[in-house]
This record gives C-alpha cells, structure tokens and sequence, in this order.
C-alpha cells in the first residue's frame, strides 16, 4: 500500500512539475507553423516565398503576435518527393508541435499532403499548388487553398480571348498534369464564350526538356490566328527564343498563362515577349491608389533589398491567412482553426480575400495584362485585377466536383 | 518539301550539343568502364561557366573564346575529380565508382547554386548569327546552321585523335584491353585522367555550346543524362561513330515526333533505345563488352555460409530493439522507422539481383513503384482492402517482373543495365501519360490502412514483419539452391552451363523475385504514405537504390539493408541544414574512399584486422 502511494505521489509530483511550466509557457510560447518546400529543388521559387514569409511574420510579432503569443514557422525541405512531404509533416505536427501545415508549390506534393491533412484531420494550407484537384476532385475538410487555381486563371485568359477576332487556335503545354489541366479548362471556357473557335494544334513538350525548335516548326505549320501558352520556366525561354527568331508571334494573339509572372519574366531580359495577354504580377505598376499593393512591394524591398517575386506576395498572404485564421479561432486546436478557415476573410495587398465555405479556396484573383519592353526589361501593362470569386464555376457545378463534401 | 528540310535541320542542329557530351560519357566509359553519372553536372558546369565567360569576353571572339575555355574550364574540373574521388577507387568491384559519381552530382548541385544562384540564366546570343536563313521559303537559325556545320569538325578532331595519333593507339588499346597497356608499360593513370579530361572538356563544350539556344538552369544535369544515355547506349558504349550517329537519329526522329505525333515527347527515345537493343544487343556499332572476362576486379568474393549462432542472436536482439521503438521512441521514430524499413526491404530485393545475380538493374524502381500502383489502382477502382491489395503488389511487380526480365536478359552488362533503365522509364510515361486512370503526375490519393493498421504504431509493427520477414526471406534464398545456382551463372556461366545449369532461366527467375520484393515493399509504400506519385517510378529512385547497395556492399549478404537504413537515416538527418546536398555528396564521397567494399564489407575487414573477427568465415 505504502508503496503504491510512493509511486501515486511521485507521479503526481512529476505531471505537476511537467505540466506547469507547459501551462506557463502558453503566454509566451510561439505558435508554430509547419511549412513544407522545395527549397533545394525549386530554389528560385521557394526562396521568395520564404522571404514573403518572413517580412509578414515581422510584422505580425511587432504588433504582438497571435493570440497573444509569437507566431513561427518551421521551414523544412522535402526534395520535391510527395512520401518525403509525408514523413515531415508527420514529424512537423507530432514531434515539433506545429498547430498545422502549410507549403508545397509542386501539385504533387501538395496533393500528397492534402490525402495526408484528411487522413489525420490536420489543417493544411495548399499556398501554391495550382491543381484544381486540391479543392475539388481531392479535395477534403481539412485542405484550404490560397492561391487562384489552374482553372480559374485559365478563365481569365479565355475570358480575354473571347474579346479577340482569332477564331483558330494552336496549344502548347508542358505534358503533364497542369499543362493539361490548363488547357482543358482553357478550351472549355472558350468554346462555351465563343462556340466558333476551332483547336488546330495541340503541342505536350516534356517538362523542362522543350525541343523548342521542332514546338516552334509544328505551332507555324497549324497556321493557328492565337496561340494559348502554358510553358513557364526554361521551357518558356527557349519557346520564346526560338519563336521570336522563327518569327512565329509576328501578327498572332499570344495567350500566356503565368508568362508575366516575375519569376519568369525576368530571366528573359530583353528578349521577354511583347504584346502577349498575360496573367502575372506588375509590383513595379503600383500607384497611390493601389496603396495595400504599394506598402508590401515598398516594405519587401525595403528587407530584402530585392525586388518581389509573385511567390513573395503568395507567402505573404499565406501568414496573413494564418494568422487570421489562428485569431479568428481562439485557439491553436485544429478543429478550431479550421472552421475559422471557412468563410474567413483576409485583408491582404490585394484587397480582402475569402475562404469560400463552399469548397475551402480562396478568392484571390490574378493581374491579367499585356506584356511590353520597358528599359531592356518585360513588364506588364494595362493590366487589371480580377476577383477570383468571378470565374469560379457556379456553386451547383463545384459540388459535383468535390465528391468529399 | 520546305517544311521537311527545315526539320530535319533542325534535328541536325540538336544532335550537335547531345553529340559533343554524348561522346564524353563514351569516351570515358570505353576507357576507364566508369558509368559517369556526372556527366550532365559537367554539362551544366560548362554551360555556367561559358555563361560567365560571355559577359567578361566581348564580341565573337570572345563568344567564341569562351565557349572554348568553358570546354577547358570544365575539362580541368573533370581532372580534379578523376585524382580526388575516382583514383582511390579504381581498384574497388566493377561499376562501384558509379557511386562516387552519385556524389559528385549532389557536390556540384549545391556548389553551382552557391556561385551562380537559383535563378535561371538566358544565355547570350552568338555574335553575327542572331537572324534567320530562308531556305525553300522556312525560317532557320543562323546558329543552328553553325552548330551543323561545327559538329562535324568536333566529329573529325576527335576521330583524328583517336585513330591517328599515339594517344589515340593507346586509348582505343586500353578499350579493347586495358590490363594489357597496363602490362605494356603505359602509365594507365594518366591516360585515365587524360580521358577524363578530354570527356569532361566535351560535356562541358557541349554545355556552352547549346547556351545561345537556352541558358544555365540547375535542373540541366538530370535533364540532359537520361538523352545521353540513351545516345551512347544506341551507338555502342565506347564507339564515336556510333555516338554521333544515335545522336542524329534521336534528335531527328524527336523533331518529327514532337509534330505528327505531339504526346510522344516522353517515350519517344526510350521505344527506339528498346527497338536497337532487342536486335542489337550491343548497340549500333558497339562490340562484345570485354570488361570482366578476365575475372573481377578486387579479390574474389569469399564463399557465403549459414549464420552462427552468435550473428543469428545479434539479429534476433536487433529485432527486438526495432520492436521496443514504438514503446522507447516518439510516434515521429516509428514513421521514420517505417520508411526505413521499406526502403531497406526495396534495396536488400536490388542488392539480392546485384550481388548474387550479377545483374545490375538501372530501373529496380519500376517494381516498387510498380507494386505501389498496382495496389493503389485496386483500392482505388476495386476497394479492394488493404491485405490482399498487399499480396496484389508483388504479383503485379512480379508479372511485370517477368515480362521486362526476358526481354532484358537478352542483353547483358552495361546494355542489361540500360534496357531496365529504359523499361522503367516507359512504365513511368505510361502512369504519367495516362491521366484517365493513374490520376498523371496527379497521383492516387486516399490510400490508407484498413481501420485496425491506421494508427502509426500498429502499421510500423506491420512493416516490420514484413520487411524484416522478407529480407530473410531474400537471405534464405541465397542460400538455397536457387542462391548457388545464381552465383554460378554470375561467376561462370559458360561452367554453370556445362555442368547443367539453365543460367538465363535462373536469372530470369532471379529478376521476377526481386521485382516482386520490390513489389511487398512498394505496396506497404503507399499505404503508409496514402498516396502514390509517378515519383516513384523515376529514375531517381533506382538510383537511390543502386547507391545504397552500392554503399553497403555488394561482395556482402546484409549490404541491401545496411546501406539503405545508413543513408535513409544519415539523410533525415541532413536534410534539415542549408546544404545538405554538399554534406550529403561529400559524406558519400568520402565513404567511397575510406570504405571501396562497402560499409559492410570494410567493416568486415577492420573487424578481421584489429582481431575482433577471427576467421572472416565466421561472419555473416
């Protein structure tokens, strides 16, 4: 008997000694946030991203945090490998005692993370992956996502070539997921604008390995009035190196998904595309009037001494996002913070985004413009934002595409 | 008739660069039999630093100038590695240096981003060659016409080198016999690096070469070495002809894919590589492989025998602790331990082909991720439950096994190696083309346990019975008769033969059941992830496993497992700092060096030297 009271005592003494300081250190402790990237794989992305992160975690703890406490994130590498992703994000939520997971700007991990988000009921928001099939054909309770996905920046583009006389158009994609994603959702919409238009060509280069001379031959001989490009990155400096020497733009309508992002406008230096209708981000375009877009492109300049990348405004809004998500909950636990998700609104340098009930994306929307050369250097001009809760498709059809809910 | 011509040009103008590094690979392997996997990392290296050249050197001379130093540049480059890494390893097992090339690879990523950056690089246009050409009313590239009308000329000096000079006569003897020139008193390790250098100088021209056609990206390395390889293996690893010839075929053949047949892209390549080899196995203009007919390199391997009592109790208490960690450990330690364990049972299934086969299989990943999707396509369309979608995976990577195994025991070596490489490579294209039903580089989400496996402690007991279960299994195997018959085939087989052994079919039966280990590890993959990507089926991930056999030993029974639970936790455990691929390369490296048997194996050694081990028969 006496013994059993030792051990009872001893115990007690123990989850008292354990438990205390834990209780104590609520106040202060941070909050911490698992993020998941490709920090080595897709360095010229993930680090602006990163450095998004940051300047609004500054901001966010000089104005004393969430709920009180310091909000952090744990950055962490995956390689750009989905079961890598897996093994993180277990360690992130159980070992590190991160309240939920964010990143990924490969679709396919961030896919992979979402299966993982519902298997395990943790909160996760998908930032960057692009594909549709995170909220909708994949998409589960726990899964949120920032970013206008592939479908509805491809919207706007149609939206934009509806308005055009070309009647024949010629694709090219990078051949997998997105690119075609992108094209689908590009023919649907434009075919349902304009029922006239006819596909001539359809070009798949392999990812990152564009024959662009042979791409370059075959768009010419579909004798296409506007081509709907989906290619980004090197691909995208050897499609318009080869086009522009071929001379295949001359009298065509380019329509360029992603292509006036600075990411990949930037490394064409004087060769970027002129006359192109684009989705990017104009950050060097901001007037007083845009004054939200103008403090973050002044205020991120001013940190890093660089210039913004559409991955700094994305990792900015994705600490907003939390952070909001986290004060609107009242509290770290999951279940809480992901029924603050739903419906949340964010105030961001864009203007103030929603989390849509409906299927957990958000309404960020995308600058659509035209490219032109502005000092040895491709910019955007005329360009608009467009609400991504408009091209969203109608709430009847997204509850057919997302089995889940 | 316009349009043709200009596409054929086209294809011409592409070979150009493909040829130059192509022909670096085969010169290298032809001499000195090292698979150079780091070869794409000169390409790039040559690519950067013609880049840098080009804004310090003005007009076309300097263009020109530059493009030239880049191939001298990276040629020295090349120099450094073969004295620092290769030659303490020339004396380990056949085809063990591939793995410091692997390092190599992963040295040169992080360096190139440390100097250069993340971003990519346009590169500069030639001087004077910026416009076009009409010819029959079609646009052609000024540069593309140079670039045809150089390749040839690089064709010429290197075919002038090799058969009309004296370093040439010694190239081509020590191709055909190198312990010969050896014996004749020709320095070999000069001549080694003298290739070495003349290979890296031309992946690296090639790199610079192609730089007014694209620029400098840090994916170019991987990007460029599957192409190359294919190039040397259709024109005969070692032959420049050959090399030069392939490289036109590729490229032209890709240039009319990419317009009548625009999905092609991916597999194109692959097809004509299986089309060559299946009627000649050793490429176009390719001879017999020598290398190995005049027994192994390093000492004989040492008979294998039953375990003593005291190993066999070593390994029932080390199952024990694996046991404890679920009790001792986080629920973190039991996941990292599942995937370990997983990826030990892919790697021991890869090493058992390797090490008691002698076949070495550049694709082991099509079984894995294989059998991943063979369970994840039946959970998805069939709900099938999770116990038989696991017996499922290995007999769908098993048949497939089987399939891809005759037609690759057709060739042997270095062309065996490639087939397998190119098999996984159309499984791959296959799930990643065909949307419809693997979901494309969607993936198959949702995959999960069955209710009593879905907590992490119950599913980590499961791995480890199964793995563990299976890495037995494989050891059992090569002490059967099976596992004797096996090493005959690998040692002697023309012997193996005569006494009455039907090696190929033994061999075939070896290739099936290590894909189906690959399978049981593949399935038990994707429930513990609940997804599966065409990741898995990459070329990365037959790398992953042929390094960590590598690392831990082939001449050995537990070298599978030991390299892949080495290097799965030495990387967990790096990935978390800034420059881990630096870390990582130079730890392999390193490892490479101190260690040309493999963990195992020299540890064996150190054991037998300082008198722990008394009679090596005693181990393992």
């Amino acid at each position: 008997m006496q013994r059993k009271t030792f051990l009872k005592g001893l115990i007690g003494a123990a989850l008292l000694s354990g438990t205390a300081p834990l209780a104590f250190a609520q106040e202060g402790e941070p909050i911490k946030i698992g993020e998941i990237n490709h920090y080595k794989r897709m360095a010229a992305f993930a680090e602006p991203y990163k450095k998004g992160i940051e300047l609004a975690l500054e901001e966010i703890n000089a104005e004393g945090g969430v709920l009180g406490r310091p909000l952090e994130f744990i950055f962490r590498d995956d390689q750009g490998d989905p079961g890598e992703a897996i093994k993180i994000a277990e360690e992130l939520m159980t070992r590190d005692g991160a309240v939920m997971l964010t990143g990924s700007i490969l679709s396919n991990v961030g896919l992979a993370i979402a299966s993982l988000a519902g298997e395990k009921k943790w909160v996760y928001l998908a930032a960057e992956p692009l594909a549709d099939a995170v909220t909708w054909s994949a998409g589960n309770p726990y899964t949120f996502r920032l970013r206008a996905s592939t479908y509805m920046q491809a919207a706007m583009l149609a939206e934009a070539a509806a308005q055009t006389d070309a009647v024949r158009y010629a694709t090219i994609a990078p051949n997998y997921a997105y690119g075609k994603d992108a094209v689908a959702a590009f023919k649907e919409v434009l075919t349902r604008l304009k029922p006239e238009v006819e596909f001539v060509a359809e070009q798949w280069p392999a990812l990152f390995k564009i024959d662009s001379g042979a791409e370059v031959q075959a768009l010419e001989r579909a004798k296409p009035d506007a081509i709907y490009n989906v290619t980004f990155g090197t691909d995208l400096a050897k499609f318009v190196r080869d086009g522009n020497t071929r001379g295949l733009f001359q009298d065509r309508t380019v329509f360029g998904l992603l292509s006036g992002e600075p990411e990949y406008l930037e490394p064409l230096g004087a060769e970027a595309p002129e006359g192109w209708i684009v989705t990017g981000y104009p950050w060097y375009d901001f007037s007083e009037e845009d004054a939200a877009n103008k403090t973050f492109v002044d205020s991120y300049v001013a940190k890093w001494d660089e210039t913004p990348k559409i991955g700094s405004l994305v990792g900015y809004m994705t600490a907003e996002s939390i952070a909001a998500a986290i004060e609107k909950a009242g509290s770290t636990e999951t279940e809480a913070i992901r029924t603050s998700f739903e419906g949340l609104p964010v105030d961001t340098p864009v203007g103030e985004i929603t989390y849509r009930e409906i299927d957990n994306q958000a309404t960020m929307g995308a600058f659509v413009g035209t490219t032109a050369l502005e000092d040895g250097q491709g910019v955007m001009v005329d360009w608009t934002y467009l609400d991504g809760a408009d091209y969203l498709p109608s709430d009847e059809e997204v509850k057919k595409l997302r089995p889940s809910e | 008739m316009g349009l043709f011509l200009a596409q054929l040009l086209t294809g011409l103008a592409n070979a150009g660069a493909l040829f130059m590094v192509a022909s670096g690979l085969s010169l290298i392997f032809g001499v000195t039999r090292i698979v150079n996997f780091a070869h794409g990392s000169f390409y790039m290296l040559g690519a950067y630093v013609g880049y840098t050249l080009m804004q310090v050197l003005p007009g076309a001379v300097g263009f020109w100038g530059a493009i030239l130093l880049a191939g001298i540049i990276v040629g020295l480059i090349g120099v450094i590695v073969e004295i620092c890494v290769l030659r303490p390893v020339y004396s380990a097992p056949e085809l063990f240096q591939l793995v410091a090339t692997f390092g190599v690879i992963l040295v040169i990523q992080d360096l190139t981003l440390m100097i250069w950056g993340a971003e990519d690089l346009l590169g500069p246009r030639a001087p004077g060659l910026k416009g076009i050409v009409r010819i029959m009313d079609e646009p052609v590239p000024q540069y593309d016409l140079a670039l045809i009308a150089i390749t040839p000329f690089v064709a010429l000096g290197l075919w002038y080198l090799i058969t009309k000079t004296r370093v040439g006569i010694l190239v081509r003897a020590a191709t055909q016999d190198r312990e010969m020139v050896g014996a004749l008193g020709v320095n070999q390790s000069w001549l080694f690096t003298g290739v070495f250098f003349l290979g890296c100088a031309l992946a690296g021209l090639g790199g610079a070469v192609q730089l007014p056609k694209g620029g400098a990206d840090l994916l170019m390395d991987f990007n460029i070495l599957t192409s190359v390889f294919v190039v040397v293996v259709i024109g005969g690893m070692g032959s420049l002809p050959g090399a030069y010839l392939a490289a036109v075929i590729i490229s032209v053949l890709n240039v009319f894919g990419v317009s009548y047949i625009p999905q092609s892209t991916l597999v194109l390549m692959f097809l004509v590589m299986v089309v060559v080899l299946i009627f000649r196995p050793f490429g176009l203009f390719g001879k017999e492989e020598v290398a190995g007919e005049h027994g192994q390199v390093g000492e004989p391997e040492r008979p294998i025998k039953p375990a003593g009592l005291s190993v066999r109790l070593l390994v029932a208490a080390g199952l024990l602790l694996l046991g404890l960690i679920p009790i001792l450990g986080s629920n973190f330690a039991e996941v990292l331990a599942t995937d370990i364990l997983i990826f030990c049972l892919f790697a021991a299934s890869l090493h058992f082909m390797l090490g008691q086969g002698g076949l070495v299989s550049f694709g082991h990943a099509a079984f894995f991720g294989g059998g991943a999707y063979v369970a994840a396509l039946f959970v998805t369309y069939a709900d099938t439950p999770m116990e038989l979608a696991l017996i499922l995976a290995p007999l769908g990577a098993g048949l497939a096994a089987v399939l891809i195994g005759w037609v690759c025991l057709r060739s042997t070596g270095v062309y065996f190696a490639m087939l397998t490489l190119a098999f996984a490579q159309l499984l791959w294209s296959l799930v990643f083309q065909w949307g419809d039903i693997t979901g494309g580089d969607d993936g198959l989400v949702n995959i999960w346990p069955s209710a009593w496996a879905s907590s992490n402690t119950v599913f980590f007991y499961l791995s480890l019975v199964i793995c563990a279960g299976g890495i037995l299994l494989l050891r059992h195997a090569a002490h059967s008769p099976f596992g004797y018959a096996l090493r005959a085939a690998r040692d002697s087989s023309r012997q193996a033969e005569a006494m009455g052994i039907n090696t190929k079919r033994i061999q075939w039966v070896a290739f099936a059941f290590a894909g189906a280990m690959a399978g049981v590890a593949g399935g038990l993959f994707v429930f513990s992830k609940g997804s599966v990507f065409p990741n898995e089926l990459e070329i990365a991930r037959s790398f992953d496993a042929l390094i960590v056999v590598f690392l831990g030993g082939v001449k050995t029974l537990s070298g599978g497992w030991v390299g892949g639970a080495s290097f799965e936790a030495t990387k967990d455990y790096l990935t978390r700092f800034e420059y881990w691929r630096l870390a990582l390369g130079l730890l392999i490296i390193g490892v490479v060096i101190l260690a040309p048997e493999g963990i195992v194996g020299s540890l064996r050694k150190l054991g037998e030297r300082m008198g722990v081990l008394t009679n090596a028969e005693d181990k393992r």
